[in-house]
């Protein structure tokens, strides 16, 4: 067995796993952090953005590269569309790949990238909220980018990747970025996905089977659970132990795996996401009263859910409910449509709101009652009338680099009294702020992670008593961050091996398959002959016809005349015993002689001469059955079988 | 050989009161737990005492799996479960959770309060029963306990109902409830894998229809509201709150859109409107069409059809309304219909069932006087349609699902003895498959196969793996495991035997034979063995006979050439003792020769 790790960032995860010949993908993460090199996207051009000064290396004149590259403040970007680093297809040709699995909505960005033009004929399995609303973060990423085409596109940089000046100079790998891909290919990807329900039972060739199980991380999160007759493998990727809207963890799934794999553990393993929704609530509801408005770049789906039921109630406490929320996303209304028809894949306590019935989420109430407003675009038909100040605006993207935040950013960034409350972890704030500077917004830091911590994975670990445990190599290794906190890896610990493994490395797993699974039939079953050899040890030969199907074995009773009772014959013979057996065969003629270890019985009458070893008798005579076949019943009477 | 015994405590050879027990690998399941519309004794529920006389049912039932919220389906379940006593799990989709405890509620009320019956449940006890429910999600394998596995499929019918698998150990069976296996105005088409049970139990309302009219049922019923709304009058549709009604809905709706017509629609307020939500918060268990266009509209967020309200029966001019109860014996529908039905151009649709002694019942039976309680007489001038509506699977459906899930038996309940006979024959003729169709009470034993498995040693596994491959590749070829099965504390597995002498830490003994054949053959030795290589070859034909250095093999057997060139040769067979039948069959050939 084999995990090949195509991803450099372990919360966007891309591996491969080879296990009785079946090639699986677990999930197929899209790494965005190369944008942030790039410039924004407006849709109407903007003047501070356009008048950046142009960048050069100060030893190069390539005329080529002249206009790429644009400076603000001490940083460099790219003047051209984004450009995403894909999974690495150099280890593994798509083609390949038989199967793969989706964990979470979050973790498929790049399908597009594997499925399409690459000869992938294989299967994908999700659950039915990653495939609806893993379908919306694409729609969405690919409007904000086609939406704002630019004329040109740079790519020679790459080729003075050692002058640039960091962190530009430190991307990694950028010859293999691509471009975004277009709405049919995200459409033809999307439709190879099969959707599944947690723990249902997925035959993959007959050689395994797979069940999702349900990871506490957000709607329709899974983990994947592998097996074989013998064997389990469990891939834990964006896993929550806390209490959210989505379905709880479940855990009895993904105990005792001869091998765990566990990736996506938390962004901000420093921060309490509940401190951090605390913090925000504050700063909303200080900006909101000073008269600022609160600008909150984030996906159009997860924890904005959560965010929208936390600061509705805020806001009513502090006396500002009359403040509006507005939702803008091309996929806003389809986000809040979708999340309250999803009952049977949210925690019990909203689960239960169908049987009243009552709306799972509340923000339907404050669609209803005008307290939420969601818009495609600013653009929209609607928008500018409804538009109050002050207000708090949720929008995408949260890397700041395309989508109708741009705009506000621009709207609002001068204004000291507006603030920009960062809560997606995916993208450092500094990093994303860095083309606007400078503002005079403020800014606030409340990112908000659910997943894992390491405190919450290392006791999930000791719970789950995996044999091996295999994580990407800088959860062994403290955050760079802060090198003296050792609390914040994964343990080494008790008798469980520990694998660490890392960008385009190909490592072999320690589980070597020793059994297999065969069925029998009642026929076959039947002719079982238990010999007990000793006490609680019992032996029977078992004879039939192979039948092999799809990877299954089956046994069926043999109509094979010549072959079908086979016994075998241990212990030692005793040559007195044997000499009585003969006689009372008629065969009284025997004579013996020892050669050291070796006993030889001669039948001068017979033609026949018996050689005894410990472990072994030849009997050797003419070409006379009834001769033989009286030898034969002698020996075997001398032995035991079975 | 192992077997399932079934026996229908309801819906065999009939319909109504669904309720089937189910025996396999020692487990006993109840399948569905309806009542009977058509009694108002206690031939109404089940007949529990079958499977205990007296007293509770919990240590003779292990699961209970309801396949959808029709009360011919659940009717009986507060019953069982709070009077007879259950206290085990009972299984159900979320919408079927959702749904069956109103109309649970919804009937009790009728029966007690209405018709005042006694000894029936009561509120708490729908309540108390609902809280053992477990609900599922399609497709997701469920455990039951270590060893009964449940799994739902998609079944259409209604909102929420499903099919059930159920396994225990290597049987498994496949119960339908109602299914439908076109889809509909708002509901998918039932689907499932090839699961391959060893019974399926179908349902087989329409054992003998083989064409779906519906599509003609729906324009004959849009054509008649039409016609009579053009003349001004009004139309009454009893319905019950949830099923039937959410679908006329959609069509109505539907119709009103395109024929742009403005005579109002109405739907009976309160729980209807409750109703709908369901529907829109079950919205993944609608068809493809409901679900794709869901936010932009969802369809049963109606734009024609509004909310009724009493002052509106004396309105005049055309209108259509919906009103419950669906049998005409109470409530609103029966105040509108004392109002309407002396008018020849007002309408009555019945849209389903109605039980005798309702007003409905008289009334489809071609009553023109109705005599209430309070000596009020009622004269029907108006019209009266009956039109059915259910969703159920017809011939052709229910040959399609047995294709689809590849049973090896099959079971017909839930449909008319005689029409399960024209079925049960089709079945037979054109799968070759037995069929089945117990009465109520007569309990059917269907013989099933076993499969155990075991573990198996994978070099054992391998080395014939090798071996076959080896071979020029050739389908017919039998490819023959041969092992030892060690039996020790701890489990079962197969391997070979030097590794199985081992396990048992004793050693063999080989007992080896050779005998020697005399034959006259002139020439090289080579020659002879060549000859003597064909000659085997043809009397073991399934073998494969090899030859090397002068040596034939079959499996252990060896056989050997040896003398001068003249005429006698000394020909040596070989062979362990495990190949003894193949050795002395060759040895018997050589013989042959020599003479």
């Amino acid at each position: 067995m084999k995990l090949y790790c195509l991803s450099n960032d372990p919360n966007k995860p891309c591996h491969i796993l080879t296990f009785r010949e079946i090639t699986m993908m677990l999930d197929c993460g899209l790494s965005m952090q190369s944008v942030l090199n790039f410039l924004p996207l407006p849709f109407v051009p903007s003047q501070k953005l356009q008048n950046l000064p142009t960048w050069m290396p100060i030893d190069v004149t390539d005329p080529e590269l002249d206009g790429e590259l644009k400076e603000n403040g001490e940083r460099v970007f790219v003047d051209s569309p984004p450009e995403f680093c894909p999974p690495l297809d150099k280890l593994i040709d798509f083609a390949q790949v038989d199967v793969i699995l989706i964990s979470n909505y979050l973790c498929m960005m790049a399908l597009p990238f594997i499925t399409e033009g690459t000869g992938f004929q294989g299967r994908v399995y999700a659950t039915e909220p990653t495939l609806q609303i893993g379908r919306l973060l694409l729609e969405e990423l690919v409007i904000y980018i086609e939406q704002c085409p630019k004329a040109s596109f740079a790519s020679q940089w790459k080729n003075f990747l050692h002058k640039l000046p960091y962190p530009l100079s430190d991307s990694f790998k950028p010859k293999s970025w691509k471009q975004i891909f277009n709405m049919q290919s995200v459409n033809s990807s999307l439709s190879r996905i099969q959707m599944v329900g947690y723990n249902e039972k997925i035959d993959v060739y007959g050689a395994l089977q797979v069940v999702p199980a349900s990871s506490g991380y957000c709607l329709g999160s899974a983990n994947w659970v592998i097996t074989s007759d013998h064997e389990k493998i469990v891939y834990l990727s964006g896993s929550s132990t806390l209490t959210t809207h989505p379905r709880p963890m479940d855990h009895n799934s993904i105990k005792n795996a001869d091998v765990l794999i566990m990736t996506d553990l938390t962004q901000t393993p420093i921060s309490n996401p509940d401190s951090m929704l605390g913090v925000l609530c504050v700063v909303v509801g200080m900006t909101l009263r000073g008269g600022g408005n609160v600008l909150i770049p984030c996906y159009p789906t997860g924890v904005v859910y959560d965010l929208f039921e936390c600061l509705s109630v805020k806001m009513q406490e502090l006396g500002v409910s009359n403040c509006p929320m507005f939702f803008v996303s091309p996929v806003a209304d389809m986000s809040l449509a979708y999340s309250n028809i999803l009952a049977e894949w949210l925690s019990s306590a909203k689960q239960n709101k169908v049987y009243v019935p009552d709306e799972l989420f509340p923000h339907a109430m404050l669609v209803k009652n005008s307290k939420l407003k969601h818009f495609k675009h600013i653009y929209s038909d609607g928008f500018s009338t409804d538009f109050q100040e002050p207000c708090v605006v949720f929008c995408g993207h949260p890397c700041l680099r395309y989508g109708d935040i741009v705009h506000f950013i621009e709207l609002w960034g001068n204004n000291p009294r507006n603030c920009i409350v960062f809560t997606e972890p995916d993208f450092d704030y500094i990093d994303a702020l860095a083309p606007y500077q400078p503002l005079q917004m403020k800014v606030a830091h409340c990112a908000i992670d659910t997943s894992l911590n390491f405190t919450q994975a290392n006791k999930l670990i000791r719970d789950l008593k995996p044999a091996t445990l295999v994580v990407p190599e800088c959860y062994t290794q403290p955050p760079v961050s802060a090198p003296h906190l050792t609390e914040y890896t994964i343990e080494a610990g008790g008798d469980r091996t520990l694998i660490p493994y890392k960008w385009g490395e190909v490592i072999n797993l320690p589980l070597k398959r020793k059994q297999g699974q065969v069925f029998i039939e009642t026929a076959v079953a039947q002719k079982i002959v238990p010999v007990e050899i000793k006490s609680g040890v019992s032996l029977s030969t078992i004879t039939g016809t192979l039948q092999v199907k799809d990877n299954v074995y089956n046994i069926q009773d043999s109509n094979d005349k010549l072959k079908k009772y086979v016994k075998y014959e241990w212990g030692t013979l005793n040559v007195n015993e044997f000499i009585q057996k003969l006689s009372h065969e008629g065969i009284n003629d025997a004579k013996v002689e020892t050669h050291g270890s070796v006993v030889v019985v001669h039948l001068q009458d017979e033609d026949a001469l018996i050689q005894l070893e410990d472990n072994s008798t030849h009997v050797v005579c003419s070409g006379d059955e009834k001769v033989r076949t009286k030898l034969r019943n002698a020996v075997m009477q001398c032995l035991k079988k079975f | 050989m192992p077997d399932i015994k079934i026996t229908p405590l309801g819906a065999g050879q009939d319909v109504g009161r669904s309720c089937i027990l189910l025996s396999m690998g020692g487990k006993n399941i109840m399948l569905d737990c309806g009542m009977h519309m058509g009694y108002n004794d206690e031939r109404r529920f089940p007949d529990f005492s079958y499977i205990c006389p007296d007293g509770p049912l919990s240590p003779y039932i292990d699961a209970v799996i309801i396949s959808h919220f029709h009360l011919d389906h659940c009717g009986a379940l507060p019953y069982m479960s709070e009077m007879v006593g259950y206290t085990g799990p009972i299984y159900m989709t979320h919408p079927t959770k959702a749904i069956a405890p109103i109309l649970l509620e919804d009937m009790r009320k009728v029966s007690v309060e209405k018709k005042g019956e006694q000894n029936f449940f009561t509120s708490q006890m729908i309540k108390d029963c609902m809280k053992k429910v477990v609900a599922v999600t399609l497709h997701q394998s469920v455990m039951v306990d270590n060893e009964i596995e449940i799994k739902a499929y998609y079944a259409g019918h209604v909102l929420g109902a499903a099919m059930f698998w159920v396994r225990v150990g290597s049987q498994s069976i496949v119960y339908t409830g109602d299914y439908n296996m076109t889809p509909d105005r708002h509901l998918g088409a039932a689907w499932i894998d090839k699961c391959r049970p060893d019974l399926l139990i179908s349902e087989s309302t329409y054992a003998t229809t083989i064409r779906d009219s519906k599509r003609c049922r729906e324009r004959d019923f849009l054509k008649k509201i039409h016609e009579c709304v053009d003349i001004g009058g009004k139309v009454l549709i009893p319905v019950f709150a949830l099923g039937r009604a959410q679908e006329l809905c959609i069509l109505l709706e539907t119709y009103w859109d395109r024929m742009n017509l403005k005579a109002p629609v109405y739907f009976a307020l309160g729980l209807t409107e409750k109703a709908n939500n369901y529907y829109k918060m079950f919205i993944t268990w609608t068809n493809q069409k409901i679900r794709k266009t869901f936010v932009q509209r969802n369809m049963f967020d109606f734009k024609h059809i509004k909310p009724f309200d009493r002052q509106y029966i004396d309105n005049p001019g055309p209108m259509v309304v919906f009103a419950t109860p669906g049998m005409l014996h109470a409530g609103l529908s029966l105040q509108i219909f004392k109002k309407w039905a002396p008018s020849e151009n007002n309408m009555i649709i019945m849209p389903g069932f109605c039980v005798q002694g309702t007003v409905g019942h008289k009334i489809l039976n071609g009553a023109k006087r109705v005599e209430f309680e309070n000596r009020q007489v009622v004269e029907v001038k108006m019209s009266v349609e009956y039109m059915s509506f259910s969703a159920h699977a017809d011939a052709k459906g229910i040959m399609q699902l047995i294709q689809y899930c590849e049973p090896r038996n099959v079971m017909l309940v839930h449909g008319e003895a005689e029409k399960m006979e024209f079925l049960k024959e089709k079945i037979q003729q054109e799968f070759n498959l037995k069929c089945y169709n117990p009465a109520n009470g007569e309990t059917a034993v269907i013989q099933t196969p076993v499969k155990i498995p075991i573990d198996v040693a994978l070099p054992l596994l391998k080395a014939e793996a090798k071996k076959f491959s080896a071979l020029p590749p050739d389908p017919k070829r039998r490819r023959t495991l041969h092992g030892v099965l060690v039996m020790k504390e701890g489990g079962v597995c197969m391997m070979e035997v030097e590794e199985a002498c081992k396990e048992a830490g004793i050693e063999r003994h080989i007992v080896r034979f050779t005998s020697t054949v005399q034959i006259n053959d002139a020439g090289p030795c080579l020659s002879t063995a060549h000859k003597l290589h064909a000659y085997v070859a043809e009397k073991l034909p399934q073998w494969s006979v090899h030859f090397s250095e002068g040596e034939i093999s079959v499996e252990s057997v060896l056989v050997k050439v040896e003398g001068d060139d003249d005429d006698q040769k000394s020909v040596y067979v070989s062979w362990t003792n495990q190949d003894e039948d193949l050795g002395s069959f060759v040895l018997n050939a050589l013989n042959a020769v020599g003479k």
